[in-house]
């Protein structure tokens, strides 16, 4: 009886991916831009390329969301608050009109000076944060609007109140949430994709990663610290668990890699901001031809078939 | 090698380490136990109460009727998808950890029934690998939300984990939505989730499956939190409160629904089973 049950998931598992590899061909859509996506997965990054993309996901100047909201959408309006008992300004939430339809858009927002950066608490999220974006992920079932989110946090906040208010909890029903959605979702880590933080606003129809953006379990200092038991070997860590693009394309973790500018996102904001918005543009319209219920079904399997065992 | 005898010479009257203690010596009051005493009382200290952690085995043994578990998916091993070394190959940790806990991951799912009521069972060992979550852990709780939803049948899981498996890398952090989706499919199936928090549940099982339980249960004095209180204390120097995420302090702030004491665990699980079974018997 176990035997046939494992049959059954086994079989699709394997019709799953196969469906995956279609999807992805269909989004990379030009032949072209296929061929540099493939290029990229032979040629793996080296344990030096790795430690860039670090640095460069976590550059001072590299575009927020707010960056990207200003350059892609129109008649955005930032909304605020969980509706239960606080606004949480390192998630900002809102709604805008992207190539002619009304969008959802949840991101995280890291601050660009001191005092901002406190004010965001440097982009990481209370539990509050995680419920603001429901409340907007609400909105965007009821009115059938697609949801974008752009994910860039280095970690759930690791605070006395953030577990008083029940950080785990919140990040779980975040995705439980996400799993249900039936409209078109989005997300690309646009910078650090950390850990649960990341994970709360990112369980979706497609996610995308920014050229030089990374996507890790736990922070490199963090795996340094517990695996080395010293945080000053982050670059080793970051070479051993590879929070790359190109890996976590590799292991099926994402569906895309968003180009970027040469040198990072940092040095053109305009030039990845347009880049950004034709990959969401080629997924969206994609994801708008499939029927709802299909899109929650498929979501579903997507995720249920990540992993890797014998 | 001479030195080691100086060593044990001047340890001689050296208390020994909270860490280095007697497994079955109680932290709490310092009263020790044989195994059988331990085993008779389910692991709770009969002086003071302190609940021991708990084998996935024994504790399946303590909540299914006797002969009634049937283990499914036991022959799911993990690979080493990005061979990852940090001091060690986690190959060999992995190996290792199967060698000192009989165990093939570090969570056991199967069919069973508690009190005459039919359900499935995902249970975790914290002593496979820190109870760590990988994609095997993932893939059997995947497959015990099928097994249920399959059957008509509740799931009852017992979490006791330190987080996702760091040596999996993202792939690790990747079973939360994993398992969060097959929680939903569940729900969806019309089934419920009884989820069982012992000591410790934290990181990313407590950031997934296990606080999607219809009803969430904790043992008493278990550490719930997303962050553990070491990591707080440094990261952000605050002043914790004694009981800084332990379940005591979970309930008054309404993340769980009871705290049930291991004696009665088994009475208060097989209670909501009847409850949620659509016809009452």
């Amino acid at each position: 009886m176990a035997t046939d049950h494992e049959i059954h998931l086994r079989d699709r598992l394997t019709r799953l991916r196969s469906l995956n590899l279609l999807s992805g061909t269909k989004l990379s859509g030009e032949l072209e831009k296929l061929q540099r996506q493939l290029d990229r997965i032979q040629t793996a990054p080296t344990d030096e390329e790795i430690w860039r993309s670090v640095e460069l996901a976590r550059h001072q100047d590299r575009p927020y969301t707010l960056d990207y909201v200003e350059r892609l959408l129109d008649d955005w309006v930032e909304l605020h608050g969980d509706r239960g008992r606080a606004d949480d300004a390192a998630l900002v939430i809102g709604l805008g009109r992207f190539n002619g339809r009304t969008v959802a858009l949840i991101g995280n927002q890291k601050g660009r000076d001191i005092k901002e950066r406190t004010h965001r608490n440097f982009g990481m999220a209370y539990p509050e944060g995680y419920r603001k974006a429901m409340r907007l992920m609400e909105v965007a079932d009821r009115h059938a609007f697609p949801l974008i989110s752009l994910v860039d946090i280095p970690g759930a906040y690791p605070g006395v109140a953030a577990e008083q208010h029940g950080q785990g909890g919140a990040i779980a029903r975040a995705q439980a949430l996400m799993a249900r959605l039936e409209v078109p979702t989005v997300a690309c880590v646009i910078g650090e994709g950390g850990s649960g933080g990341a994970i709360a606003t990112a369980l979706t129809d497609r996610v995308l990663m920014q050229e030089n953006a990374i996507y890790t379990v736990i922070s490199p200092e963090g795996c340094a610290a517990i695996l080395w038991r010293d945080a000053s070997e982050a670059k080793k860590a970051a070479a051993a668990f590879k929070p790359d693009a190109v890996h976590c394309l590799e292991l099926g973790v994402i569906d895309g890699i968003v180009p970027e500018p040469e040198g990072g996102a940092h040095t053109d904001p305009d030039a990845a901001a347009q880049l950004l918005g034709e990959s969401l543009q080629e997924t969206l319209e994609e994801l708008e031809s499939v029927p709802a219920e299909d899109l929650k079904r498929r979501r579903r399997a997507k995720f249920r078939s990540l992993g890797v065992f014998a | 090698m001479s030195s080691r005898i100086d060593v044990s010479i001047e340890h001689r009257n050296v208390p020994e380490p909270p860490g280095k203690q007697h497994p079955n010596t109680c932290p709490e009051c310092n009263s020790h136990y044989r195994d059988d005493e331990l085993e008779a009382a389910l692991w709770v200290c009969p002086h003071c109460g302190h609940h021991f952690p708990m084998r996935a085995r024994a504790r399946i043994a303590s909540l299914a009727d006797e002969g009634s578990f049937v283990e499914e998916a036991a022959e799911l091993r993990s690979e080493d998808p990005l061979h990852f070394f940090d001091l060690r190959p986690y190959t060999d940790r992995i190996a290792e950890a199967e060698m000192q806990t009989g165990l093939g991951e570090a969570m056991v799912i199967g069919q069973a029934a508690i009190d005459g009521n039919a359900c499935e069972v995902a249970v975790m060992d914290f002593s496979f690998m820190g109870g760590s979550m990988g994609s095997v852990v993932g893939e059997k709780f995947s497959r015990a939300c099928d097994s249920a939803a399959e059957r008509g049948v509740p799931l009852v899981s017992v979490t006791a984990s330190g987080g996702a498996r760091m040596q999996e890398g993202i792939l690790s952090l990747m079973q939360l939505p994993k398992t969060v989706c097959a929680a939903e499919d569940l729900h969806d199936s019309g089934q419920p989730l009884i989820s069982v928090m012992t000591h410790p549940t934290t990181a990313g099982v407590l950031a997934s499956f296990a606080s999607l339980g219809d009803v969430i249960v904790a043992e008493p004095g278990a550490l719930l939190a997303f962050t553990g209180p070491r990591v707080v204390q440094q990261t952000t120097r605050e002043k914790l409160p004694d009981d800084f995420g332990l379940a005591e302090q979970n309930l008054r702030f309404g993340h769980i629904d009871a705290i049930v004491p291991r004696p009665e665990l088994k009475p208060y699980v097989s209670r909501l089973l009847r409850l949620f079974s659509r016809n009452g018997d």
